[in-house]
């Protein structure tokens, strides 16, 4: 019987509507936790894979060889490598192509490279809006390089003693 | 007013010239803020509903995102209007026409303030139910004019749903009517002259409580928006609008909302009275609030808790709403007619004098 | 002729020309919704000879509730339109005739030599706060309360009686019912047992052997 009235007063006085209310009241006064992106930024890690780049030693010398194992790591075959030797009997790349419409940012090719030429970097802004930017070529992954290496060498430093 | 109005432009215009004119004006008058209201409560709805998932809502149109709606007005306006396959392209169109003008209509009989109102007639209460239950077609036109399955489903759900609830409603609705004696909405208001406990909120609370779900079931308004389930029918009797022809739907699905909350205010918490009557030190204090400001302030609150009960609740299942209509709203409220007539009969509290 | 003499003519046509489509309209849908604007047309000429009740009574009843109820039905139906309108011209010289037998008993009936203006006297304008629903209501309560019960009887009986035809419960192994008020009393202990358990110590692993270099 008392479980009767229990039942009744619970179903007719709507407590459990009420006891949802009550949650999303509470919740309409909590911090937000949006970011409000292109002002606010999350923060992101130094193995973040964005945007990509070639880089250089200190000397100036680029430290691609050709060795051509990210292109052979790739599983979207996004990057096509041609070599020759160059004048002073070194191998080089005469082209390196990343196609960024393929490229799904793994982050292999990053590994594979032993020389650590080939970098993925914290860069995610950028855009294409026609098909030929999107091939990325040696000059301007170079450019992109040299831009941000300091970016690069701090990421760099600051993942070594994980690797 | 608009009788000075009136006899101003007769002066020196045709008769009928005049009344034409008057009731243009008057027209303006009612349904511009109302517009206004509906696209202001979108963004509204959309800021709350962000603020309870812990997100900030629209915020990037104009400071705090406050031009959000002018902004989808825009957007909707400019779009294209795609008539499907085959569908009937008369009844395409009317399809929104006829679910916005009894929306706009029902507002004729609306009391904003002492004597502020269009049409002040007798049988206001059943304009309103009159008026509103014209609404349906809406939605059955355009579920049955669109030539697709799932609008007609959702057609068929919303009129289903509606018609039942309808019922309930006007039961909340004959229990308001017994207790105030009349059905003219500024009698209704004055009957609950002299504070908070004298609202008919008290002793028609359980009526209340099914007009105000039975209004949520006739704006489908989550939790009964079935006719617009996502999951199963796509978006229900709206799925082949597009542009302005579903921002039409919009517009008279929240002036619908707006209005319920307008009803209740006035038939539940005394319309534009304010609650502190009778109550010495705080009727001075709050004396410079003016009649519509309580009223608004009434609706804007029920309006926040439609907002709320969609943060919150879950969407019915069909059946599941169906019990509800027939088997717990009706009855409770056929209670609560013979429960209303055995108070006034023993003239119980300070309600049936 | 004034504005009130102008919007009777707009709604009398408007009654009229709806009439005539329901008829000669070939989609029942769209002839369920020419009569939907009959009545609508109807109940505006009605609330103009003050009769505001009986005409928002029209509205709320009929155009609100029975005739979607009426365009639920026609929707769903598989109807061969062809057939219907088969036999068309056939019966039409019988059914002119009969509408106008029909037009002619009424004018006998309801004409001006019964419902004239000479027989009724002039209908006394009301002022505006005069309550069309009280005169409604108190010859209904008092002296037509028997014929007024009667009907609502009648109403409750074929309520009763079309719930008692179409309410049928399959056995279960054709379709299984959900006892909905079973499901709203169960209770937290009727669906969840805690068991109380002692916790499980884990064989400890034998040490990683240490990568040989």
């Amino acid at each position: 019987m008392v479980k009767f009235i229990k039942h009744q007063v619970k179903t007719f006085g709507l407590t459990e509507l009420f006891k949802g209310l009550a949650l999303t009241g509470k919740y309409l006064f909590k911090k937000k936790i949006t970011v409000r992106y292109p002002e606010e930024k999350t923060p992101l890690s130094p193995r973040f894979r964005g945007h990509h780049a070639l880089r250089r030693y200190e000397n100036g010398e680029e430290r691609c060889i050709a060795c051509k194992l990210c292109e052979a790591v790739c599983p979207a075959n996004a990057i096509t490598i041609e070599s020759e030797e160059r004048d002073d009997g070194s191998r080089r790349t005469t082209r390196y192509d990343i196609d960024m419409f393929k490229c799904i940012y793994c982050g292999f090719c990053e590994e594979a490279c032993p020389v650590d030429a080939i970098v993925e970097t914290r860069v995610f802004e950028y855009e294409f809006q026609e098909r030929g930017p999107h091939i990325m070529t040696k000059d301007k992954l170079l450019a992109f390089g040299d831009k941000h290496e300091a970016q690069i060498a701090a990421d760099r430093a600051a993942d070594a003693k994980y690797r | 007013m608009f009788d000075a109005i009136q006899a101003f432009l007769s002066g020196f215009l045709y008769d009928w010239l005049a009344i034409l004119i008057t009731l243009v004006i008057q027209a303006v008058v009612v349904i511009l803020p109302i517009m206004l209201a509906v696209a202001w409560l979108t963004y509204a709805e959309r800021k709350v509903i962000g603020y309870m998932q812990v997100r900030m809502g629209p915020n990037r149109v104009g400071p705090g995102g406050w031009l959000q709606p002018i902004a989808d007005a825009l957007k909707l306006m400019t779009k294209e209007v795609i008539f499907p396959h085959q569908s009937n392209k008369y009844l395409f169109i009317i399809a929104p026409v006829l679910s916005i003008a009894p929306a706009v209509a029902v507002w004729a009989v609306i009391p904003f303030s002492p004597d502020v109102v269009v049409a002040d007639i007798n049988a206001g209460i059943l304009y309103v139910l009159a008026v509103s239950s014209i609404l349906v077609y809406g939605t059955v036109i355009a579920g049955w004019a669109s030539n697709s399955k799932y609008a007609f489903l959702g057609a068929l759900r919303g009129s289903a749903q509606k018609i039942s609830y309808e019922i309930a409603m006007g039961f909340a609705l004959v229990t308001v009517l017994m207790i105030a004696g009349s059905m003219n909405l500024q009698d209704i208001v004055n009957g609950q002259q002299g504070g908070v406990w004298n609202w008919y909120l008290l002793p028609l609370l359980p009526m209340f409580v099914v007009y105000f779900l039975s209004g949520l079931a006739e704006t489908n308004r989550t939790p009964f928006d079935i006719v617009e389930g996502e999951a199963e029918i796509v978006a229900g009797f709206h799925v082949e609008y597009s542009g302005m022809t579903f921002g039409v739907f919009m517009l008279a699905e929240y002036a619908m909302m707006i209005l319920i909350s307008f009803m209740t205010a006035i038939m539940f918490l005394g319309g534009w009275l304010s609650p502190f009557e009778g109550i010495p030190p705080l009727e001075t204090l709050f004396a410079w609030v003016p009649a519509f400001g309580w009223l608004a302030f009434k609706v804007s609150f029920l309006l926040f808790v439609f907002i709320w009960l969609r943060a919150t609740f879950p969407r019915y299942r069909y059946d599941q709403l169906m019990r509800l209509g027939w088997k717990v709203l009706i009855p409770v409220t056929i209670v609560w007619v013979f429960v209303v007539g055995a108070m006034k009969y023993f003239q119980f509290g300070p309600w049936f004098n | 002729m004034t504005f009130e003499q102008f919007i009777f003519y707009v709604l009398g046509a408007l009654a009229i020309v709806s009439g005539l489509m329901v008829i000669t309209v070939k989609n029942p849908v769209k002839a369920a919704l020419w009569l939907v604007l009959a009545f609508i047309a109807t109940a505006g000429v009605w609330i103009m000879a003050q009769a505001e009740f009986l005409g928002l009574v029209l509205i709320l009843v009929y155009v609100g509730a029975v005739m979607v109820l009426f365009l639920f039905v026609v929707m769903m139906l598989d109807i061969n339109l062809a057939q219907l309108k088969e036999g068309f011209t056939r019966y039409l010289p019988l059914g002119a005739m009969a509408s106008v037998g029909i037009l002619a008993m009424m004018y006998m009936v309801l004409g001006p030599d019964h419902f004239g203006l000479e027989v009724t006297g002039a209908p006394v304008q009301q002022s505006a706060n005069f309550s069309n629903t009280k005169a409604i209501g108190v010859p209904l309560y008092t002296t037509h309360a028997y014929a007024f019960v009667l009907a609502a009887v009648l109403l409750l009986v074929g309520i009763v009686a079309a719930i008692a035809l179409t309410l049928r419960r399959r056995p279960p192994r054709e379709v299984l019912y959900q006892n909905i008020d079973q499901q709203v009393k169960t209770e937290k202990a009727d669906r969840l047992t805690m068991v109380k358990m002692e916790s499980v110590v884990e064989k400890e692993l034998p040490e990683k052997e240490e990568e040989s270099k």
